[in-house]
Order: structure tokens, then C-alpha cells, then sequence
């Protein structure tokens, strides 16, 4: 009886969880045990009913879960003239494989704060924050209605920016946390504008019901525009990026690479809006080609900005940006030839699934890759890569952890960035060769920059002012541990991943009827 | 014409809230024009849920008529909430950097900026 409560309640406790113990977490965690037991608890129990959720979703396809009704899958109740009126969770595979991403890097990333952030006051307010980002962050990729979005949207911004903050560092940190919060507050708005835009024509809120209605008419147009606008800026996409680098240097390390996992969020949001709300209603040959501008340009101007970087996890931020973009080229690839049938099941559907694959690996070795940072920060004190060197005598398993990371973010063989930048180039070869060249010139300075960062970190005599450091304690590495040990499985075996979890997450992107039809069929 | 004069309204706000937020270079004026905007957005969805001649929509001992639309009504509620919390950490946020770099101009404000 209570497991079957358990498994039908599953969605909203994924989210009642996170959030329960944020709000518990400054009456309860006032000594450093109780705070540890609930963080990690609270995440721990977070992450099973995660995978839990996505093994469901995955086995036995879309899943409802309606807020206050009868039946968790009564959606659309019988007198309300076919308009779901109630609040809607709709999973779908797509849904379960973000969920899948939030679960890994939250528990690792919580693991590695057990001692990462033990050195700073605060931390019941620290920690209440981030599991609300957390709640927000698993709200806004599972929620099927619009306006559901940009609360879970405002939640999980307004507790990232309350994050970037949380060190105030002279300032530094609540300039970039202030940049975060007008542009994410701006997009925010923009957003909201378009979610009533869409309530005035269609009577409606439910991403399905909007579909199922949608006239592609001015009005939509417009929404459209500021739906991309907004939801581009939120996950870092130049030319709205400034942002980017700013909050993701001045965040403590296992926020940032929680960050980055919100960013992808939003490229969730933009990636659901194209597909599911407008379809193949919308110009798929412009919108595909203005994604795939945004990506190209995303790709070429982070790796180029990053270059001269000094601040190590600055440098890191513009790759995360030009990472991004190779997701942006994927998906949009994928759009542009979303109403030619022929094209997409040759070539398209492979360039999805590329894109797709890259979100799951960024989110693994870029959130590697930033704790690395924090524990080189953790044991040097400073950010400034000049100020560095021969840490590889002390610290070898971060050593070996970087290492891996920057092989990943590279498209180095074995490891996973590999297997998704693969995917991406020989489908977007087929599309556009030059496409996929510049893609892959983009790889080689991504690496170019990453020797340099090693060589200047790691290598090299041991200097004096570091010869006190040690490796830093074991939840850290531990943290760092499992995201290296899963860019190692699935770069080695990248096959089965792409056919039972990637493959089927696009199909569900690709598949609108099906996604209007769950809710619609549901009552 | 009279119908519309809402949605000019709001029009009119949401360009002179963009507007401060690109002009100005004082963070607090920044912020006024970020609010300007918000309430450019919630008088939108105020406007579009009204029906000419339509009462509150309680359904309580209520008297037969057109009521106005009560979804834009509570989404502007949630907005106006989360506006205020937003408002109130940007501020807390210009407080900080006033007290750490004595000035609240953007252009003054550069630590992060290579």
C-alpha cells in the first residue's frame, strides 16, 4: 500500500524532497552533523527517486502526475469543456533524461561540498539555497505547463544568484551575481510576456493544450521571439553570454558546476518550446538555421575568449559557453530539416541525438572539470593560473581528474565528449561539411587551451609557497571520483547509452503528437 | 480604441522600462526600470483576462453576469510575489557593492571586466 503510494506520488516528491529539507535546513541544521546529515540526505533520497522516476518513464513511457486531482493522471476533468486546468506534470523520456543528469551531478557535487565549503560560516543559509536551486532546477524539466516554468525558472535563478553571491569577496562576487540576476529576472519577464500571450489566444497554460491549438499566427510569432530571447540568454548563448563568465568565476566551485546543469535547464526549456509547443507548425528551415547561428557563434567566440584567460575558472566558463554551442548545433541541425522526413531519418534524428548526448557529457566533465578548479582553489588560495605550478607533485588525483575532464572536453578518445562529438560531426557533415569542420577546428583550440592550463597548473618544479598543500580530503575526490569513473564508462561504451537513454529522449522531443496526446488522452 | 488603451498602456511601459534598463547607468535607476517593466507585464495579463462589465470572479452567492477571467488573476499574484523577492535580493545586492566599491555607477563598477 505505501509502496504503491510511493511510486504514484513519485513526481511530486522529487520536488517536495529538495524542497521540504531547504526549508528545514536553518531550524534543523544549526550543527555541522545535522547540516551534513540533511544536505546529503535530503539529495541522496532526491537522486534514487530521480533514477527511480527515469527508470519508470523509460520502461513504461510518458508519465502525468495532475497537482490536486482525483487520480494522479486525471488531466483533464470532466466539466472543465478540454482544458487541463490543473497543474500538470508531464514526463516524458526527454524529461527523464535531464532528471538523470540533475541526479548525478547534484549527489556528486553535494558530496563534494561536505568538505569543500566546510571552511565558511553560514552554510545552514548555504545549503538552504542550493537544495531550492535543486527543487528548481528538476521543476522546470519535468513540469508540462508554461507558466509552471517560469516559476521553477525565478526558483532556480533567483537561488543561483543568491549562490554566485554567497562569498562576497569585496564585491566581486555580488557584481557578477547581480549581473545573473537582471538578465535571468529580464528573461524571466520576457518569458512571463509570452505565457500570456499564449493565455489570450488558446484560454490555456498546458504546454500540450497549447499545442494542440497553436495557429503559428503573428501573435505566436512574437511569443516565439521572445521565448528564444529569453531562454538563449538564460543558458549562456551569445551574444547574451556576458553573464556567464561573470557568475560561473565567482560562484563557489560546487555551485558552479550546478550551474551549469540550471543553464542546460533552460536549453531544455528552448529545446521543448521549438519542438513540442511549435512543431513543425513553426519555419523550421529559419528557426534551425538561427539555432544553428547561435551555436556556431557560441562555439567560436567562448573557445577564443577563453584563450587569454588568467582566472582558471573564468577560462573554464567561456569553454562551458562553447560547449553549449555544440548542443545548439546538434539540436539545430535537427530543426531545420524537422519537416523533411527523408533528411531527418538519415541524418537528422543522429544530429539530435548528438546534441542530446553532449548535454548529458557536458554536464559530466564540465562539472568535473570545475570541481578540479575549486580543489586546486581549495589548496593554492588563488585563481590566477601564473601564480601556480607543480601541483601534480601533490595533488595526483586531481591531477588524474583533470586530465580526464580536459581529454573529455576535448573530444579526445576514450572518453564521452568523444562519443558525442562524434555523433554530432558525421551528422552535421551530411548537412553542411563546413558546419562540421568549423566544429571540429573549435575541438582542436578547445585542447590547445587545456594543455596550456594543465602545463601551467600541474607541471613543472614544485614552488615553496605550496609545499604545505595536500591532496585535498576524501569527499572531494569522491565527488570528482564518480562524474570521472561515468565520462570513463560512457566514453568506452558509448553504444548502448545512445540506443536506451539518448535515443529515445529525442523521439520523445521529436514525437509532439504523442506528447499532446498523453495529456489530452489522459482524462 | 477605448478597448485598447490598456494594452497601449502597456506598450508604452514596457518601452520606457527596456529603455532605463539600456540607458541608465546608476543600478538603482537600473532596477526601477526592471520593476517598470514587471508591471508593464502584469498589467498585461490584468488586461487580457478583463471582460467589458464583468464582476469578480467569486462564485459565492454570486449574482448572474459576465465575470472577468480569475488565471490572469492569480498568475499576476504569483508574479507580483515572486517580483518583490527578486527586487528585494537586487537591492540587497546594490547594498553590498556600494559598501565594498563606494559607487553604484555601471560604468565605475568593472572588477570582473578584462
Amino acid at each position: 500500500m505505501s509502496w504503491e503510494l510511493l511510486r504514484l506520488h513519485a513526481p511530486a516528491l522529487l520536488i517536495a524532497v529538495p524542497l521540504v529539507a531547504s526549508f528545514a535546513m536553518p531550524i534543523l541544521g544549526r550543527t555541522k552533523l545535522s547540516r551534513g546529515i540533511i544536505a546529503l540526505g535530503a539529495m541522496a533520497l532526491t537522486s534514487c527517486i530521480a533514477i527511480f522516476l527515469s527508470y519508470t518513464v523509460y520502461t513504461s513511457g510518458v508519465l502525468l502526475y495532475v497537482f490536486g486531482a482525483e487520480s494522479p493522471a486525471l488531466s483533464i476533468p470532466p466539466d472543465s469543456g478540454g482544458i487541463p486546468i490543473r497543474i500538470i506534470f508531464t514526463i516524458d523520456a526527454l524529461s527523464a533524461f535531464m532528471t538523470l543528469i540533475v541526479a548525478i551531478v547534484g549527489f556528486s557535487v553535494f558530496l563534494y561540498s561536505m568538505s569543500s565549503d566546510q571552511r565558511h560560516t553560514g552554510l545552514e543559509g548555504y545549503y538552504t539555497l542550493f537544495l531550492m536551486m535543486i527543487a528548481g532546477i528538476l521543476g522546470m524539466v519535468n513540469t508540462g505547463d508554461l507558466f509552471n516554468f517560469f516559476v521553477f525558472l525565478e526558483i532556480s535563478s533567483l537561488a543561483g544568484a543568491g549562490l554566485v553571491a554567497f562569498r562576497i569577496e569585496k564585491g566581486k562576487a555580488v557584481e557578477g551575481a547581480l549581473k545573473f540576476a537582471v538578465l535571468s529576472t529580464m528573461g524571466a519577464l520576457l518569458l512571463l510576456f509570452a505565457v500570456g500571450i499564449f493565455y489570450w489566444q488558446y484560454d490555456a497554460l498546458n504546454i500540450a493544450a497549447i499545442a494542440s491549438r497553436m495557429q503559428f499566427s503573428l501573435l505566436d510569432q512574437i511569443a516565439l521571439v521572445m521565448l528564444v530571447a529569453a531562454l538563449a540568454m538564460k543558458c549562456g548563448s551569445v551574444p547574451l553570454h556576458f553573464w556567464t563568465p561573470d557568475a560561473y568565476s565567482m560562484a563557489p566551485s560546487s555551485v558552479t558546476a550546478m550551474l551549469v546543469v540550471s543553464s542546460q535547464a533552460s536549453l531544455y526549456g528552448l529545446f521543448r518550446v521549438i519542438f513540442t509547443l511549435y512543431g513543425i507548425k513553426l519555419d523550421w528551415v529559419t528557426v534551425g538555421w538561427i539555432v544553428i547561428a547561435l551555436g556556431m557563434l557560441s562555439m567560436f567566440v567562448g573557445v577564443t575568449m577563453a584563450i587569454p584567460q588568467k582566472d582558471v575558472k573564468r577560462l573554464m566558463a567561456y569553454h562551458a559557453i562553447s560547449q553549449t554551442g555544440y548542443m545548439l548545433l546538434g539540436v539545430g541541425v535537427g530543426i531545420a530539416v524537422l519537416g523533411d522526413p527523408a533528411s531527418l531519418q538519415s541524418y537528422g534524428m543522429a544530429a539530435i541525438d548528438g546534441g542530446l548526448f553532449h548535454i548529458f557529457n557536458h554536464a559530466m566533465y564540465k562539472g568535473l572539470l570545475f570541481l578540479t578548479a575549486g580543489a586546486i582553489i581549495y589548496v593554492t588560495g588563488t585563481r590566477d593560473m601564473n601564480a601556480m605550478g607543480g601541483l601534480g607533485h601533490r595533488m595526483k588525483y586531481t591531477m588524474i581528474f583533470f586530465m580526464i575532464g580536459a581529454l573529455a572536453i576535448a573530444g579526445i578518445p576514450p572518453f564521452n565528449g568523444f562519443a558525442s562529438k562524434l555523433v554530432i560531426y558525421e551528422s552535421v557533415y551530411r548537412f553542411s561539411p563546413v558546419l562540421a569542420i568549423i566544429a571540429m577546428l573549435v575541438s582542436i583550440l578547445t585542447l590547445a587551451s587545456f594543455v596550456k592550463v594543465f602545463h601551467s597548473v600541474f607541471m613543472g618544479p614544485e614552488l615553496p609557497e605550496y609545499d604545505t598543500g595536500r591532496e585535498v580530503p576524501l569527499p572531494m575526490l569522491l565527488g570528482m571520483g564518480l562524474l570521472a569513473g561515468i565520462v570513463i564508462v560512457i566514453g568506452i561504451f558509448p553504444a548502448p547509452f545512445i540506443d536506451h537513454l539518448v535515443a529515445p529522449a529525442a523521439q520523445a522531443l521529436v514525437n509532439q503528437a504523442g506528447y499532446i496526446s498523453a495529456v489530452a488522452g489522459g482524462g | 480604441m477605448i478597448g485598447n488603451l490598456p494594452l497601449i498602456t502597456v506598450g508604452l511601459i514596457t518601452v520606457i522600462g527596456l529603455f532605463t534598463i539600456v540607458s541608465k547607468r546608476n543600478l538603482i535607476k537600473i532596477l526601477m526600470g526592471l520593476n517598470i517593466f514587471e508591471a508593464a507585464v502584469n498589467l498585461f495579463l490584468i488586461s487580457i483576462g478583463y471582460r467589458e462589465g464583468g464582476i469578480a470572479p467569486i462564485y459565492t452567492n454570486a449574482v448572474q453576469g459576465l465575470m472577468v477571467l480569475p488565471t490572469p488573476q492569480a498568475l499576476t499574484l504569483t508574479s507580483i510575489v515572486i517580483g518583490v523577492a527578486t527586487t528585494a535580493m537586487l537591492l540587497a545586492f546594490v547594498t553590498i557593492i556600494y559598501r565594498n566599491y563606494g559607487t553604484v555607477d555601471t560604468d565605475r563598477i568593472r572588477e570582473l571586466r578584462e
